[in-house]
């Protein structure tokens, strides 16, 4: 009972990374872009089990496919993407905040200087 | 510089931040200050710890050892309010050049670390701030983002797998 609640919590992104060979097609995109035949084939699977893992991460949103003529393209999908960007504003974050620290260091040391250079000269 | 953007000296705009390529992500502010007196609050100790883990952040120093010179090491150590395990920084300064320049690397994940390169440039009274990470790869960036507080992947991988070793376990037994 108390597993099938775990297992029922477990949202589609968890459970689309649950499975080794979609961690490591993850891992392939973060690099580059690839055709489902070139996972297939590095993944040493059927194109119908490459298909299935990457309509799991897809639905997830963690990828993205494209198809272009007859060659379906995969690449990081927009979950990545946000995941990017809220780091970056998490990131400016701490900076501004460190930067709104040592602007008062900065300007204690600017009207320290101003008494030391009139008490010196 | 682009005359349409946003006053660098008004409120939320002053730090910006941004993945200027794969590998690089670059952070900048203006001060008002000369550029020897920003240097100085980056390489004395003392200064150092009374912005660099900042309270507003939740950030507190539990240590701050600096020995800013060319060749020199230093190593950081934050309490957070929102975890029990102190995080440490480690590296060494790769070029120190006095009101100019500093470089240093960031050693505490191993390999994959970024060299951060922080120029001090004057503009009249003011100086420009300009840091930059430069990561050995693209993969090393992606990866510090993903290890990011923002529901990490790595943290996630992990505690996904040990949901799954302990629910396997129970189903298996059951």
């Amino acid at each position: 009972m108390v597993q099938y609640n775990m297992t029922a919590r477990l949202d589609a992104s968890f459970a689309a990374l649950s499975d080794a060979t979609r961690r490591g097609v993850l891992e392939q995109l973060r690099g580059t872009d690839a055709s489902i035949t070139d996972l297939a084939e590095r993944f040493h699977m059927t194109l119908t089990g490459m298909k299935k893992h990457v309509g799991v991460l897809e639905q997830a949103g963690l990828v993205a496919t494209q198809k272009v003529g007859r060659v379906r393209t995969c690449k990081l999908g927009p979950r990545r993407l946000a995941e990017e960007m809220a780091w970056i504003e998490e990131h400016r974050q701490l900076w501004a905040a460190r930067f709104d620290a040592l602007d008062k260091v900065v300007e204690e040391l600017k009207q320290k200087e101003k008494v030391d250079g009139r008490s010196k000269e | 510089m682009d005359a349409a953007k946003s006053d660098p000296t008004s409120g939320k705009d002053r730090t910006t931040v941004e993945r200027k390529s794969e590998r690089e992500l670059v952070v900048t502010r203006t001060f008002n200050a000369p550029a020897r007196i920003v240097f100085e609050a980056w390489t004395r100790p003392e200064l150092l710890k009374r912005w660099w883990a900042p309270k507003s952040f939740g950030l507190s120093f539990l240590s701050c050892e600096a020995d800013v010179r060319t060749g020199g090491v230093y190593r950081f150590v934050f309490g957070h309010a929102a975890s029990e395990q102190p995080m440490e920084f480690i590296g060494r300064y790769v070029e120190v050049a006095p009101h100019a320049r500093l470089v240093w690397t960031n050693d505490e994940g191993g390999e994959g670390g970024a060299v951060t390169t922080v120029t001090f440039e004057e503009r009249g009274s003011q100086t420009l701030v300009v840091l930059h990470d430069l990561y050995p790869s693209k993969e090393a960036l992606d990866d510090a983002i993903a290890s990011g507080s923002t529901g990490g992947f790595s943290e996630a991988f992990e505690q996904l797998d040990e949901l799954l070793v302990t629910t396997s376990t129970r189903v298996g037994r059951s």
